[in-house]
């Protein structure tokens, strides 16, 4: 099991590399794309199940043990997030097939997004920081190849942008991993926990924050969101599922894993206020904006500052609630902006008050909506809301009043939010003006298919909550003592 | 070698913040020349070839992979800034980045107070479009 770990990695390459030999052949290149998403699938969702039975899971590659080799880690974390992440890749994949989208028809498109599902397992079972870093750069670089398909006027300009501050993080990134290295002499994160430990307090403070302005312009924490809800709308719907759903998280993903394996307890109260002014800011960002798609990507900001909350409070209760935030997250988010998607290939547009009256149009769709857009904001039944109690409880026990304050508040803005939504898109009279007059709307199956279940699968997290949490606060108790993580790595190293 | 590469940190940092496209390349190559140097500085004195069989003190190995598959990426990303780069010259004649949406929208209104007053933001952003 163990050695196959990679091929989480290795089956999404070979479509790569297959879908561009058929790179003529469009509905070969469909094929592929969708046996190997599902493969990957198929094998990430074996390594979660291994993994929680009998503990982390470690591959070296080419037998170099674990500080000069490259090395995979599979802990319940990594696993659960490998999970989440290629279900979501793979029901965006068939959606876009589904919409016909410019993009998709681009014979590019294909290998791009199999390149990324790769950076995705890469990085979250990348074992040290340099891995990370390539892992991330895989992806990146097949998200601006995404992001800039189309080639037209608006992606290029915001996809500029994108680009930039994407090549700027990675600089950022490299730039700690030299750093660390030179005061460590290890990047691997089995390692590096006891060295830094030994290090002055001062560079240890320089390489934290170094890696979390890298890690933070990823995740599009407070001070440095501005070019998420700009680039983001820009690209085709589908491509903007994937990356609100995935990429920011894979930027949280970090900041935890640096946070409680390589500086536990420190910056917890400049965390603290960050989470706080990226959660207000956020919501405050979307009230404010009239495109769905921009008010969806503002909410993306929104939502990372409840993780980093719970990364802030620290201590395994707050963690696990951190795990199953992001875990419930990925699924939603993604939903939200296929509804988007749906809504915007079927009128043509996604702003409010060009389109209205959908609910009548499409009742569907309008269900949809609204149970994905309820469990952002955390009503009851739905699974943002025991994401957000378990995060509440946190602050209660370490006496955080205000930013259980804070995030209460934000909760309620986000509801305001998708309630201008939902009065602008859906309720009211239909609206005639649209491309193809008031008539009832049909979907294409594959897309609305897929979109029920994704929002299925959001429903799913609410339902089988309890044994989910479990699941979470079983990840959180080995990420909050890494000793399993430590030995699974150098254990297999030394006995070499 | 930490003079150089604060040099060509600095000169990195100043080309990147212009607005124009190619001298933002410029300044991601030497920002991304000098963390590669930075890896090397990191790696420690030079030394023999790590090659079981010698002897003597041995250069650390490890940096030395980490700059070659750094320097393959930022290859890849110079070449692909140059190709966005190209393509906003066929668009546009230029390759400057322009402002968003939201900021052209909010120029476009003269005076702050108008934008205050209108009910809703969405009939300037429907002209626009």
């Amino acid at each position: 099991m163990s050695r196959l770990l990679p091929l989480a990695v290795v089956i999404p390459l070979a479509g790569a590399v297959l879908t561009l030999a058929t790179v003529r052949v469009a509905r070969a290149q469909r094929i592929i794309g969708v046996v190997a998403a599902l493969a990957t699938l198929g094998w990430c969702i074996a390594i979660a199940v291994s993994v929680d039975r009998d503990g982390a899971l470690h591959a070296v590659m080419g037998d170099w043990p674990a500080p000069i080799g490259i090395n995979m880690v599979a802990d319940r974390f990594a696993a659960m997030m490998l999970v989440i992440g290629s279900a979501m890749l793979a029901a965006v994949l068939v959606f876009a097939i589904g919409a016909r989208a410019s993009d998709e028809r681009s014979p590019w498109y294909q290998p791009a997004y199999m390149v990324l599902m790769a950076g995705v397992s890469a990085a979250f079972l990348a074992g040290d920081l340099f891995n990370f870093f390539v892992a991330v750069e895989i992806l990146l670089m097949s998200s601006y190849v995404l992001i800039t398909l189309e080639g037209v006027d608006d992606q290029i300009r915001s996809g500029t942008t994108y680009i930039v501050i994407n090549v700027l993080e990675s600089i950022l990134l490299v730039m700690a991993v030299a750093l660390v290295f030179a005061a460590t002499g290890t990047l691997s994160m089995a390692d590096l926990p006891a060295r830094l430990a030994a290090l002055p307090d001062g560079v240890r403070l320089g390489l934290n924050l170094l890696l979390l302005l890298a890690f933070g312009l990823k995740a599009a924490i407070f001070p440095l969101f501005s070019w998420l809800p700009d680039s983001y709308p820009a690209a085709p719907s589908p491509v903007t599922a994937v990356f609100a759903g995935l990429l920011t998280k894979i930027g949280v993903y970090a900041m935890v894993r640096t946070e409680t394996l390589l500086f536990p307890g420190s910056l917890r109260t400049v965390l603290l206020v960050i989470a706080g002014l990226t959660m207000v800011v956020g919501v405050l960002g979307a009230i404010a904006q009239s495109d769905m798609k921009r008010i969806l990507s503002f909410h993306i900001v929104s939502q990372i500052g409840y993780m980093v909350m719970g990364l802030a409070l620290g201590g395994a209760a707050a963690i696990a609630a951190t795990i199953f935030f992001i875990l419930h997250q990925i699924p939603i988010k993604t939903s939200l902006f296929l509804v988007e998607g749906i809504v915007e290939r079927d009128t043509g547009s996604s702003i409010l008050g060009k389109v209205s009256g959908l609910g009548r149009r499409s009742g569907w769709l309008a269900l949809l909506f609204l149970v994905s857009s309820l469990s952002l904001a955390g009503l009851p039944p739905f699974s943002g809301f025991i994401g957000k109690v378990g995060l509440a409880e946190a602050a209660v026990d370490q006496g955080q009043w205000w930013i259980l304050a804070v995030s209460l508040a934000v909760s309620v803005l986000t509801l305001v939010s998708m309630l201008k939504i939902w009065t602008g898109l859906f309720w009211g009279p239909s609206n005639t003006r649209g491309a193809e007059g008031g008539g009832m709307l049909r979907h294409h199956p594959l897309m609305s298919g897929i979109t029920v279940g994704v929002v299925g699968i959001g429903l799913a997290i609410a339902l089988a909550a309890g044994p989910l949490y479990r699941y979470c606060e079983r990840a959180a108790e080995s990420i909050v003592n890494p000793v399993e993580y430590e030995t699974t790595v150098n254990g297999q190293a030394a006995g070499r | 070698m930490a003079i150089l590469i604060g040099i060509l940190t600095s000169v990195g940092v100043y080309l990147m913040l212009h607005r124009t496209l190619t001298r933002i390349v410029l300044g991601v190559g030497m920002l991304g020349n000098a963390v590669n140097l930075m890896i090397i500085a990191a790696g420690g004195p030079p030394g023999e070839a790590p090659i079981v069989g010698r002897d003597g003190p041995f250069a650390d190995p490890v940096p030395q992979a980490l700059v070659l598959t750094a320097i393959v990426i930022g290859f890849g990303i110079i070449s692909i800034l140059l190709a966005v780069a190209y393509r906003s010259w066929t668009i546009d004649g230029n390759d400057e980045v322009e402002d968003d949406i939201s900021d052209r929208q909010m120029a476009s209104v003269r005076d702050p107070s108008d934008f205050v007053e209108e009910p809703d933001d969405r009939y300037s952003q429907e002209e626009l479009l």
